[in-house]
């Protein structure tokens, strides 16, 4: 296929069916509905499930039934909406079932409004859900990129049996940019779902059960180190990070997604200034790329973390950092999306963001 | 020896958690021994909710999944909708399916969902303790309702069978209860009926059984039945509230 000119949500609808997604569930939420609008006229007429639920509530417990049941499903909403699936999410988490979930997020708290934002990038790497869980959690800065992510996503849940959550913001999902579906994705080898609930006709003599209660509390805390010794090897094999102009560098950018593509430009007019700056891209979020920053050569005089929020990614990148450097940050919020200009000014002018 | 009676192979040998005289116990056996003789078993997936049956899916000798509270039908329509074939049942509580779960029992009912929902209303929170359920009767006296039931405060029971009826995609709505053995018969004949329904694909079968919990009403078991039969009957009467079958024929 050649490249085709397309707007983000429309993109990802795609890809998830390229991905092999069987079965959507969702709520309608701007700025997503161009995700399940694709989707219930491309899955329906192939003969694949799509559902509008009654509320984000259902829709996520509907995705734990089906990915229980075996299929390759999703669901897609943005911040409030996401903030409702929280429990389910839990639940899925617990059970070790695989799902991918689509965050398209937009400025909060509350009601908040409806222009893109990242103040969703707590609920994304610690989760508004109860207990120690972990999504495994790509921010792509570009359709291409989210379009990669999406058609392996499938993949990777089913690997580790465990929820993926794609996280863009409202730019990605409106724009519209040339894209190529036809980019190859990470081959997985992946057993089949002997654990499906789908009747014991289809595995005579074993009962298969999705479930999070473990009352004993012995069985609980086992439960919890198994899903620790998971996390751990994700974090070893699926951490993804891009690291940029990253030789000797007078400061570096952490940023993702869509901020990530405004401090390109930011960078490009800093070096014909003359200052040298460098980016750590995180690609996934949680796994976070802790080790990029062991790069950072000592002679550096700062990182500057950016972000559509008011400062949460800020948490990870001092905890990377360990101390050796100045970290400061930049941050728009509600909705506002800074020119490049904002950062140039933000790095001629680091001892004023210095946070720590 | 002639065997005249055991444990159905609808259920595992796991022992039941109920308590004496609890209706849920009884409701499981019918369930199990309908699917059974339906020849359903092997290709039914239970949904347990979270209540006093939340273990039920140690219970029910097939598939399971475990729900949040509440949102049993829409674990069940997720599950439905990719496995069209397969035997889906819920087994909910008041609690679950009357207050926390109403907007997914409703527009599963709506949407038609081909499942099977057996609703257990023993007019109280049993798991925790005692606490007043949406379905607790007018004066009856909760943990959360010390002074009893008040429909000023609390509003009315909520009933959910004739409720029920009222929507389109309802092929079958009976409500039965478990006081005495002609009516532990009726509440079989009922259940196998859902299931039968939802194996013939003709929309969403719920069973409202009216039951019991001695426990957290206070009452030795043969009072909480006697309790079933004079005050919750009154109130939640018995019978079939829509039968699609019935008017096809
Ligand atoms: C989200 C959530 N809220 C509250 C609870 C606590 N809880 C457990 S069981 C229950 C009530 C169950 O009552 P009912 O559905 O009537 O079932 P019964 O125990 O009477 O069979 C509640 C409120 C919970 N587990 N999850
Ligand atoms: S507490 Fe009530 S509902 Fe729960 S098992 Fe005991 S008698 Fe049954």
């Amino acid at each position: 296929m050649a490249k085709i000119l397309m707007k983000g949500n429309e993109a990802i609808a795609l890809a998830a069916i390229k991905g092999g997604v069987d079965a959507f569930y969702g709520y309608p939420i701007t700025p997503q509905n161009e995700v399940p609008e694709y989707l219930s006229k491309h899955l329906i007429a192939n003969g694949k499930v799509f559902l509008q639920a009654e509320s984000e509530v259902s829709a996520i417990n509907m995705v734990y039934g089906a990915a229980g049941a075996g299929a390759r499903v999703m669901t897609s909403s943005s911040s409030p909406g996401i903030a409702l699936k929280q429990e389910g999410i839990s639940y899925i988490a617990a059970a070790e079932l695989p799902c991918v979930i689509v965050s398209v997020m937009r400025g909060g708290p509350g009601l908040g409004g409806i222009q893109p934002s990242q103040a969703d990038y707590y609920q994304a790497t610690r989760g508004g859900g109860n207990g120690d869980y972990q999504l495994i959690c790509y921010a792509p800065e570009s359709i291409q990129e989210t379009i990669d992510t999406m058609k392996g996503a499938f993949d990777t849940a089913d690997f580790y049996r465990n929820p993926v959550l794609v996280l863009v913001d409202g730019l990605i999902g409106q724009m519209m940019e040339s894209v190529d579906f036809d980019r190859p994705v990470k081959q997985r080898i992946l057993l089949e779902k002997s654990w499906a609930t789908n009747g014991t006709k289809n595995h005579p003599g074993s009962r298969n059960i999705a479930n999070s209660l473990h009352l004993d509390p012995v069985k609980l805390e086992e439960h919890n180190i198994h899903l620790q010794k998971k996390y751990k090897l994700i974090k070893q094999n699926e951490t993804q990070v891009e690291m940029i102009h990253m030789d000797d560098p007078d400061y570096v950018i952490v940023a993702y997604g869509t901020m990530a593509r405004i401090c390109r430009s930011a960078i490009s007019m800093l070096n014909e200034k003359g200052i040298k700056v460098g980016m750590i891209r995180p690609i996934t979020i949680w796994p976070f790329p802790e080790q990029a920053f062991d790069q950072i050569p000592s002679t550096c005089k700062g990182i500057l973390c950016c972000e559509l929020s008011m400062g949460q990614m800020l948490d990870d990148v001092l905890i990377a950092n360990n101390g050796r450097h100045k970290v400061g940050f930049f941050g728009r919020s509600g909705g506002m999306v800074p020119d490049p200009e904002e950062i140039v000014d933000a790095i001629v002018n680091f001892k004023d963001k210095v946070v720590k | 020896m002639e065997v005249k009676y055991q444990k159905s192979v609808g259920l595992t040998d796991t022992p039941l958690t109920y308590c004496p005289g609890c209706g849920h116990g009884i409701v499981h056996k019918l369930v199990a021994e309908s699917l059974v003789e339906l020849g359903l078993l092997d290709k039914a997936i239970a949904i347990a909710s979270v209540g006093c049956s939340v273990f039920s899916y140690q219970f029910f000798n097939c598939d399971a999944q475990q729900a949040p509270h509440g949102r049993a039908c829409a674990e069940a329509t997720g599950i439905k909708r990719v496995l069209p074939n397969n035997i889906v049942f819920t087994y909910q509580g008041d609690g679950d399916l009357a207050s926390i779960g109403i907007a997914e029992t409703i527009h599963a009912a709506n949407r038609g969902e081909n499942i099977t929902v057996i609703f257990i209303n023993n007019a109280i929170y049993g798991m925790t303790g005692g606490q007043m359920a949406p379905t607790s009767l007018i004066g009856q006296k909760t943990t959360t309702s010390q002074d009893g039931r008040v429909q000023a405060l609390h509003g009315s029971p909520i009933h959910i069978s004739e409720m029920f009826a009222t929507i389109e995609g309802v092929a079958y709505m009976e409500r039965v209860s478990v006081y005495d053995p002609k009516h532990v018969i009726q509440a079989k004949k009922a259940i196998k009926k859902a299931f039968q329904y939802q194996e013939e694909k003709r929309g969403f079968t719920m069973v409202e059984v009216v039951s019991s919990c001695p426990v957290n009403w206070g009452m030795k078991p043969t009072d909480a039945m006697n309790w079933v039969k004079t005050n919750m009957i009154e109130e939640f009467p018995l019978g079939i509230f829509k039968d699609k079958g019935d008017q096809n024929a």
